[in-house]
């Protein structure tokens, strides 16, 4: 078993401090985050990380119960980059100068699928979204004509075989659990831990 | 839960009054049961204080001598009741004091909640006098924390702050308050207990097919073989438990932390585990077909190397935290739950049964345990005193009913393995954190919290060394506890390691000791030094019997060493016993 991509894919309550905890969980195992995002999620009042590290599924399982442990966790998920789909978005500054005069570059922004936000004399905006490789590409290509700056956001993430937190949360809010909420579920399937 | 409800009644007046955040505060202590807290003031919490001076009638506040000294004072108690522990500590350095405290009842599961003044709101992240931001440096030592800068939200977080702390898996919480939410009048409507919370779930579904598949693994089981942690006495399922075992006649030994949940005479009793524990339980758990593991969470002290542990077992695990089944030791099945609901579901399921060669095979490797190490140590034939000797007469004398408080060292592995107890909740000790300086403010805090039980703090000279300013606490509030410092005057157990696999090298380990007699007399605690066998019985049985604390020093042989052992990095089966 090698270490591999794994997408991490956190519920919480929108608390102060929540981000320090759940980072702290990476930091004390000297675990490099590679890209982190929070958002608002597809339920009410319930945030959603998505944490990208490279790890052995074996710390990763444990990494993602610690993180579902904590108080104001919900619940913690674990993805390989085959179960996911993603998406980062990036932005690239180039001069108008160089874009107006050489139309070789503008020919690699459309074969990168980039379009601009911001077209001004002195410079332009590009975005782009896709994968680390693609957004990685269209630097390499820009480099040679002058980049000005770039930046990419972190990963998002959609779980392929996730049905929403809609119905998990009506779980959670209830204070008498019912029988329909399978609660320790990663015992069922040592392997498919955290699966939806 | 009983108790909540019938404190709701009581304080719960619907109609709103105005008060500041401080008496919200304390309104929150005395709807939760709360007799005891204890604490040190400083600018930042003075309006609590302040509140507080009306409540002595109902609160009773142990001002300590050093916010360490305060928590851990807050651990005993926790670990004697079996209640929340409460502390107060001002802001900044009051704060950064708590956190030895923190992390050691983070790591040993005690329920504590802690408040903590805070600067001024408008002036957090100013560097102000005493700021320190007790959030992030406290974040991974709770189980919770949470920083309030307005009162109306103090009645709802503390009432959270209680229900966080003393359920699931019980830990420390901090509540970190801002002197103006302090001193900010609110309509206080009254205060209702938490009961839950949607983003916790302490108390898991017990999934009966999972109890199904441990029982028939032990009904099939030919020498299983039980290991119990302080899940048995923090689950209150001493009783549970003791049924199970001796249904199917299960040997148990136990980890540092669940001493005490199990009468050290019961027969099936068969001892300690881990790297000063038995002979026998070490050996034998890479012997056994089944290990059944109750409450506890295979630290490292206990399983020696991991890859040569148990491997030809099965392993079944019950836990209340789901995060630690399957963490350090691969399980065959892992049943998460209480174990006072769940240990009932798996008795009623396994067969009625006696393993005696199994159990026997145990006294065989304690028969030899004894031969080769215990009975010298108890019953030395040289001159020079030994700890285990010590802890005998003690023995002798208490017959084991009392609370023993240790530190940590050499002294806390003799008195964990020759220590009796025959009532729970017993051996309060710092267990997974290893804190030298938790034993006599710990000792104070389970005076207060088992008022009723005669305490004894035994302490290596060390450790004493590192809180020995708790004797003013002890003075001032008259604490009755029994303070036995066994002195080697060595830090004894980085000795043992020093001679054994550093050549003998002793770098700075060699530790001298002021004159504690003197030092107790000028608390106004009596004591002596004694280093003669002929005195030992008396001397013991003065200190038990003086009315009020004592303190009882004695000289130890310098060079002793903890066997049996698993050296660091050994497996279980490699245990020394010399």
């Amino acid at each position: 078993m090698n270490k591999q991509e794994f997408t991490i894919t956190v519920y919480t309550e929108n608390h102060i401090g929540l981000l320090v905890r759940i980072a702290t969980m990476f930091s004390r195992r000297k675990i490099n985050i590679e890209s982190l995002n929070t958002s608002p999620s597809e339920a009410e009042g319930i945030h959603r990380f998505t944490i990208v590290i490279n790890e052995f599924e074996e710390v990763v399982r444990k990494l993602a119960r610690q993180i579902e442990k904590q108080v104001e966790v919900l619940k913690a998920y674990y993805n390989t980059n085959d179960e996911i789909v993603w998406q980062e978005l990036a932005l690239y500054k180039v001069s108008t100068d160089e874009i107006a005069e050489k139309a070789k570059v503008e020919r690699l922004l459309r074969e990168h699928g980039a379009r601009a936000v911001v077209i001004r004399k002195d410079y332009t905006i590009f975005e782009t979204s896709g994968h680390r490789e693609e957004t990685d590409k269209l630097v390499e290509v820009l480099a040679p004509y002058g980049l000005i700056e770039f930046v990419r956001s972190a990963r998002v993430a959609i779980i392929k075989a996730s049905h929403g937190f809609h119905e998990k949360l009506r779980e959670f809010e209830e204070a008498m659990p019912g029988e329909e909420q399978v609660e320790n579920e990663f015992l069922n399937k040592q392997e498919g831990i955290f699966t939806m | 839960m009983e108790t909540l409800e019938a404190k709701k009644e009581t304080t719960a007046t619907k109609q709103t009054q105005t008060i500041n955040g401080s008496q919200a505060v304390l309104e929150a202590f005395v709807a939760e049961g709360v007799d005891t807290i204890f604490g040190y003031p400083g600018g930042a919490i003075m309006p609590i204080y302040d509140a507080l001076y009306d409540y002595h009638d109902k609160l009773k506040h142990i001002l300590v001598r050093h916010e360490q000294g305060g928590i851990h004072a807050g651990q005993g108690y926790a670990r004697a009741s079996g209640r929340v522990g409460v502390v107060f500590g001002t802001s900044g350095p009051g704060a950064t004091n708590l956190v030895t405290g923190l992390a050691d009842a983070m790591i040993d599961s005690t329920p504590l909640v802690c408040i903590t003044g805070q600067v001024y709101a408008h002036l957090l992240g100013t560097d102000a006098f005493q700021e320190i931001d007790v959030i992030n440096i406290t974040t991974p030592v709770t189980k919770w924390n949470y920083q309030i800068t307005d009162a109306t939200e103090i009645p709802a977080v503390l009432a959270k702050a209680f229900y966080i702390a003393k359920t699931g898996r019980p830990g420390p919480v901090l509540i970190d308050i801002t002197k103006n939410a302090q001193l900010q009048n609110f309509e206080y409507e009254g205060y209702t207990p938490c009961t839950h919370i949607r983003s916790y779930r302490p108390k898991p579904i017990v999934r009966k097919e999972f109890i199904a598949e441990a029982a028939a693994l032990i009904n099939q089981a030919e020498k299983p073989f039980v290991i119990f942690g302080q899940g048995v006495i923090l689950g209150k399922a001493e009783k549970e438990f003791k049924a199970f075992i001796e249904k199917a006649g299960l040997p148990a030994a136990w980890t540092v932390m669940g001493l005490s949940a199990l009468d050290s005479d019961h027969p099936l009793n068969v001892g300690m585990l881990g790297m000063h524990g038995n002979y026998g339980p070490n050996v034998l758990t890479n012997e056994c077909d089944v290990l059944i593991a109750i409450g506890m969470r295979f630290d490292d002290r206990v399983t020696g190397r991991l890859d040569k542990y148990a491997k030809q077992a099965k392993v079944i695990h019950f836990d209340i935290d789901p995060s630690e089944i399957d963490k350090n030791v691969k399980t065959a099945v892992g049943v998460w739950g209480d174990c006072k609901e769940t240990l009932p579901l798996l008795t009623k399921l396994i067969e009625e049964k006696q393993h005696t060669a199994w159990v026997n095979k145990f006294h065989e490797y304690m028969a030899e345990e004894v031969k080769e190490v215990i009975h010298e140590e108890l019953n030395p034939t040289d001159d020079i005193l030994t700890m285990g000797e010590v802890i005998r007469n003690l023995n002798e004398l208490t017959g084991g009913n009392s609370i023993i408080v240790t530190d940590v060292g050499q002294h806390q592995m003799v008195a964990c393995r020759y220590a009796k107890f025959n009532k729970s909740k017993s051996n309060i000790t710092s267990g997974g954190l290893g804190t030298m300086g938790f034993g006599l403010p710990a000792s104070i805090g389970a005076k207060f919290g088992a008022p009723d039980r005669q305490v004894i703090a035994i302490i290596g000279d060390g450790g004493f060394q590192m809180t020995l300013q708790e004797l003013g606490t002890i003075m001032q509030n008259d604490v009755d506890v029994k303070i036995l410092i066994l002195n080697n005057q060595f830090l004894g157990m980085v000795r043992q390691w020093q001679q054994l696999f550093n050549d003998k090298r002793y770098s700075f380990v060699d530790i001298a000791s002021p004159d504690y007699v003197t030092l107790a007399k000028a608390y106004g605690i009596e004591g002596q030094r004694i280093n003669q066998r002929e005195v030992l019985r008396d001397a013991l049985s003065t200190m038990l019997h003086h009315k009020g604390s004592y303190l009882l020093e004695v000289m130890v042989g310098k060079e002793n060493n903890v066997f049996p052992m698993v050296p660091q990095g050994c497996s279980v089966s490699e245990i020394r016993l010399k």
